[in-house]
């Protein structure tokens, strides 16, 4: 359960930011959660909505734009998705392989009003 | 009319910039120190004692205990003669950089040469959770299964020091090795490995020796 410390950090951020902006409300938060990041669900907008109360965040739409894993095999090149019980290249067997994509974990924009 | 602003700032980043302090904090006090990762009952707790035994006053050690709840972790700790002290997350599942922030200063740092912080038991969000030590440690356990690696990748991304536990159990457990350190090379590639019993104390002194190294290099 760490989703209610994930959601408060989204808010200050997003908060931060409208702020800067001289924002009259937020209306939109886009989120980037790569598939190796984190453990987020939809829960977060549960939270939001108890503690973005009597903030310009309040009713704020939460987007979640979730970036699959990806490989890339050192050996070949090839680009794959990882397997549930094996990451091994599916082109040629290479164990040397790197993860190229699914650590992202960020607010990537927000929209206000 | 609603504007979208560009943010691009990581989720957890006032976490991080917490974790820098309790970093500067720990290096100031000239303090090494390292948090321990692992799931419930991986042995991080008796790692922790034989770790004190094994290095026989060659270091001086403070201990920081994470659980949901109890004081029982750092009351072995104390019992054993270590400076502890016990974070009650409260149902958090595991330790943030605020957390430590509000337990470094009840340790007597100046008296000390390397913090053993003991994570919540989990191998899922304290991968997430920078707290400022020098080093993350995973304990890995030979009973959890060699298929650890494939099913909490970020766990085995975020740590510097593996160290595989319950290697006494070997011959009991169905468990492949070879799978399990080709998914960790994967992950984590170079990742320095240790291969221990805290029941035998086979590995311990490659383990501390190691760590003696780690301390004097880079901490008082």
């Amino acid at each position: 359960m760490h989703e209610l410390a994930v959601t408060q950090s989204i808010l200050d951020i997003s908060l931060r930011h409208a702020d800067e902006a001289s924002a009259k409300r937020i209306t939109d938060i886009n989120l980037v959660v790569g598939q190796f990041s984190s453990i987020v669900d939809d829960s977060v907008q549960f939270y939001w909505d108890i503690i973005a109360k009597e903030t310009i965040a309040y009713g704020a739409t939460l987007h979640f734009n979730r970036i699959p894993g990806e490989m890339t095999c050192s050996a070949c090149g090839h680009t794959f998705r990882p397997g549930d019980e094996t990451f091994e290249c599916p082109s040629c067997s290479s164990a040397l392989v790197r993860i190229t994509k699914g650590e992202e974990f960020r607010v990537d924009s927000i929209d206000v009003e | 009319m609603t504007t979208r602003i560009p943010v691009v700032e990581n989720i957890l980043s006032a976490n991080d910039r917490m974790a820098a302090r309790n970093r500067d904090l720990l290096d100031q006090a000239g303090v090494y120190s390292i948090n321990i990762m692992a799931s419930p009952g991986a042995g991080k707790t008796s790692m922790i004692l034989k770790t004190l035994e094994s290095l026989n006053g060659r270091l001086k050690l403070g201990v920081v205990e994470g659980d949901l709840a109890t004081s029982i972790d750092a009351e072995k700790a104390a019992a054993a003669g270590m400076p502890a002290v016990q974070i009650n997350t409260g149902g958090e599942c595991h330790l943030d950089a605020a957390m430590l922030a509000d337990a470094l200063p009840t340790l007597p740092l100046s008296d000390i040469d390397l913090v053993l912080v003991e994570n919540v038991g989990n191998l899922v969000c304290p991968a997430n959770f920078q707290i400022g030590t020098h080093l993350n440690v995973l304990v890995a356990s030979i009973p959890e299964g060699d298929d650890k690696p494939y099913k909490y990748p970020s766990m085995y991304r975020g740590m510097q020091v593996l160290i595989i536990n319950k290697i006494d159990l070997l011959p009991y457990v169905p468990f492949n090795m070879e799978y399990f350190k080709r998914g960790v090379e994967i992950l984590n590639p170079g990742v320095v490995t240790f291969a221990i019993s805290s029941k035998t104390g086979e590995g311990m002194s490659e383990w501390t020796d190691w760590l003696v190294e780690q301390v004097m290099t880079k901490g008082k």
